[in-house]
């Protein structure tokens, strides 16, 4: 896909705020005008993007819709506790060494077969230099294939706040640098500098080192016109008036006091539903009967089930449809 | 037009290398970081970079632009916008002349805030003297006249507001005040009609200016000084008794706690486990080495884990020593991350449990309530412990830490040490925060030298600090 693309395209296509804006909604993400001032920002200045917020709200998608529109490849990479180095960089390929050396076992003596001391055999394979710690036996891990990447790529470093902080402070030097040092080869530097989008969940706080290497964007909850859009975007189907009336439904379920508020990702899959179910109107049973999709605790569900008829009959009022 | 676009059209490079936006953009900086921000210098360069391709023209994205880059928490958000919105607010002396003049003209260039306007509009006050200002009511000639003399004056060293009335001394005399106010005593001795009707004039245009330039020193003072005073009020706070806090220090003093609390989990819920060096775990790295017949490509070291204390609390919550209780507690639960479990006693003439309080409900309200449950009553020590030994000495183990808070003052009834001795032999350690001075210890009824023999540490406690370093030393010690 991406050798289709001249070079210097992505950044024709990044030249403004308004640009970055379009391009993301061409690829089917509705950015605010802080998250596309945070991609034009981070562009220019070719700095990572952290992003934080609460689980659904696109923080992913983001990176994905960012690597659609400018036909970079994405590179995901998912953290995880105990995250290393040989499963986020490199590792060598040991089964493949350990054969090779089985299989030019009989080739030796072809080499060093008439040298007459140890001395001079040394010689002679030296002078093969460092054949089993070279790129062949290289297995390239997520964030060495992103430095790889010729025409550069959209590298995602998925929930960072779930690895260990050893694992955050080895990454300060691809973060900062786009360089990674291994010990056999030597550095490695990013032939085009990726595109870095971190996201956390903050279920720790992340070190101020990483942190003063990123751009930090939050994202929340979309206010009800933007959500609207997003939903309009996702699942073109939906009549107008039902996707009033669901953001008002969503938007108000908000509001409440809830273990865990539905995101908009639970929107978009309660609009599918309500598509497939052939709604135009929202009612208290259909809404009772489909609650499992926004919510996902039963103390959420049974506490909403007390109100439903309230936040549907306003929902109704919102989407201009008569009670 | 003067104040309008002055900065946007001014290309003057006094700056050197960065682009001429460069010196109102450093103030806000100067003033983010005492807003509390920690802007460190390589992020003022990015900064500056990112406002370079964003440029100062549209607030908005402006605000988006070097929020991305400066505030890196929530908490520092809500701070940014809030140095943001009163260092780029119009000053409302120019606002409002501008407005008449060119509607069109507003929030965009040339409203670089306290400061912004720059080397033009200097210009066009420094041209005319004061007075004529005055007379023409030039307003906007007035107010960038007014941020130069703030600024020569030094008005981002503003710290205390006891500051305000020399600073804004300190602007009008720059300005010239001196010169105007002979002015108007000039016209007063001339005596003629026309003359005081001028002096009547220029005198209520001055007020007004007055007003203007405390206004100015005033959103300064909460621009430069807040996060200062702040930050010195906090200070004092930590090294404060406990006991003789105001009411309405409480809040602040949560805050405080969950601040400590939350930096002292972060130091020590990290390492769990620690590598001992040089030993090979020869098990292990066999079986991380099958796939390649045993030849050892990837070693494992032996580790040591690293245990969460188990703590025990019992707190007095008698009078004298309730207040200290209530900030352990809170201490304590807040850090509940870097602990492995907490039961909580409360006492006073009796004992009971309370940690189930704890964990339903904020500690603030809980503590009211134990206070309820256990009464104001006096205490009494040996029959707590007794209590304790009855109900919960079987749960405690070897690895159990022991916290005791309280003054060992059981007025004059049975210490009961033998209990405490029980504890220190069945638990790892036993640690006493007594929140009265050592110069006190042993007077009157207290009983502290004769539990002290069972403590491995005894320690006043009676400052935020104290306690800080009293948690951290149990934190480390688990280590």
């Amino acid at each position: 896909v991406n050798d289709a693309l001249p070079p210097g395209q992505p950044q024709a296509a990044l030249d403004s705020i308004e640009a970055v804006e379009q391009g993301l909604e061409s690829a089917g993400y509705i950015a605010s005008r802080q998250i596309a001032t945070a991609v034009y920002i981070a562009n220019h200045l070719q700095k990572p993007i952290l992003v934080e917020g609460p689980a659904g709200v696109g923080k992913t998608e983001l990176a994905k819709s960012v690597a659609s529109w400018l036909s970079l490849p994405l590179i995901r990479m998912q953290c995880y506790e105990g995250l290393d180095e040989s499963k986020a960089l490199y590792e060598w390929k040991y089964g493949k060494q350990l054969l090779y050396t089985q299989i030019l076992k009989d080739k030796i003596s072809s080499v060093i077969g008439d040298t007459p001391d140890l001395a001079g055999a040394l010689d002679k394979l030296h002078s093969f230099g460092d054949i089993f710690y070279s790129h062949q036996f290289l297995e390239p891990r997520p964030l060495l294939r992103a430095l790889e990447e010729p025409g550069g790529s959209v590298l995602l470093i998925d929930e960072i706040d779930k690895s260990d902080q050893e694992f955050e402070a080895f990454l300060l030097e691809i973060l900062s640098d786009y360089q990674v040092s291994i010990p056999e080869i030597g550095t490695v530097h990013a032939k085009t500098a990726p595109l870095v989008m971190l996201t956390s969940n903050s279920t720790r706080d992340l070190g101020d080192a990483l942190k003063r290497r990123c751009l930090h964007l939050h994202i929340g909850f979309p206010d009800e016109k933007l959500e609207a859009q997003i939903i309009a975007s996702r699942v073109p189907e939906i009549d107008a008036k039902l996707l009033k009336q669901l953001v008002s439904f969503v938007q108000q379920l908000r509001a409440l006091d809830l273990k865990k508020v539905p995101s908009v990702s639970e929107t978009i899959d309660w609009a599918k539903v309500m598509v497939l179910l052939h709604t135009s109107v929202l009612d208290v049973e259909l809404v009772r009967n489909t609650l499992n999709v926004l919510l996902k605790f039963e103390a959420d569900i049974e506490a909403t089930n007390r109100q439903l008829a309230g936040l549907t009959h306003k929902a109704r009022q919102d989407g201009g449809v008569g009670a | 037009v003067s104040g309008a676009g002055a900065t946007a059209g001014s290309g003057t490079p006094s700056g050197g290398a960065l682009a001429p936006a460069s010196e109102p953009l450093r103030r806000f900086l100067q003033a983010a970081r005492s807003a509390g921000l920690r802007v460190s210098a390589a992020e003022g360069i990015d900064a500056a970079r990112a406002v370079e391709f964003v440029g100062f023209h549209d607030r908005t994205v402006l605000k988006d632009t070097l929020g991305l880059i400066l505030a890196k928490t929530s908490d520092e958000k809500d701070l940014f916008d809030e140095a943001f919105e009163l260092y780029f607010k119009r000053d409302t002396f120019a606002a409002t002349s501008d407005d008449g003049d060119e509607p069109g003209a507003d929030g965009g260039q040339g409203s670089f805030g306290p400061s912004g306007t720059g080397g033009e509009g200097m210009g066009s006050g420094g041209g005319q003297s004061l007075g004529q200002l005055l007379e023409g009511d030039e307003r906007a000639a007035l107010a960038t006249f007014m941020e130069q003399a703030a600024r020569d004056a030094g008005i981002e060293n503003i710290r205390y507001f006891t500051q305000k009335n020399l600073y804004a001394r300190r602007i009008l005399d720059r300005m010239g005040l001196r010169s105007v106010e002979r002015e108007i005593e000039a016209m007063r001795q001339a005596g003629d009609q026309e003359a005081l009707v001028r002096a009547q004039t220029l005198e209520s245009r001055l007020e007004i200016l007055r007003d203007a330039v405390r206004d100015l020193v005033e959103r300064n003072l909460i621009l430069f000084a807040k996060g200062e005073t702040e930050r010195f009020r906090e200070e004092l706070l930590k090294s404060a008794r406990l006991s003789n806090l105001e009411r309405r220090d409480l809040d602040r003093m949560r805050i405080l706690v969950r601040q400590m609390a939350k930096k002292l989990a972060a130091r020590y819920a990290k390492t769990r486990r620690r590598r001992l060096r040089g030993q090979l775990d020869t098990r292990r790295t066999l079986r991380r080495n099958m796939g390649w017949g045993g030849i050892p490509f990837v070693t494992v070291w032996k580790q040591k884990r690293i245990e969460k204390p188990r703590v025990m609390v019992l707190c007095d919550v008698s009078g004298s020593v309730a207040a200290m209780s209530g900030f352990l507690l809170m201490f304590l639960y807040a850090l509940n991350e870097a602990l492995k479990d907490i039961r909580s006693f409360a006492f006073a003439g009796s004992l009971i449990e309370v940690s189930e309080i704890l964990e339903k409900q904020p500690v603030e309200d809980a503590i009211s309530k134990i206070m309820e449950l256990i009464g104001y009553g006096s205490s009494n020590y040996g029959n707590s412990f007794a209590d304790f030994e009855d109900g919960w000495m079987k749960h405690v183990t070897n690895k159990t830490t022991v916290i005791i808070l309280g003054d060992a003052r059981g007025n004059r009834t049975d210490p009961r040490t033998d209990i405490i001795g029980r504890l220190s032999q069945r638990s790892k350690r036993i640690i006493w925060l007594n929140p009265e001075y050592r110069s006190v210890w042993g007077t009157g009824d207290s009983d502290m030298f004769r539990y002290a023999p069972f403590c491995n540490v005894v320690t006043v406690c009676n400052t935020l600090r104290h306690l800080e370093r009293a948690i951290s030393d149990i934190l480390e010690d688990a280590v």
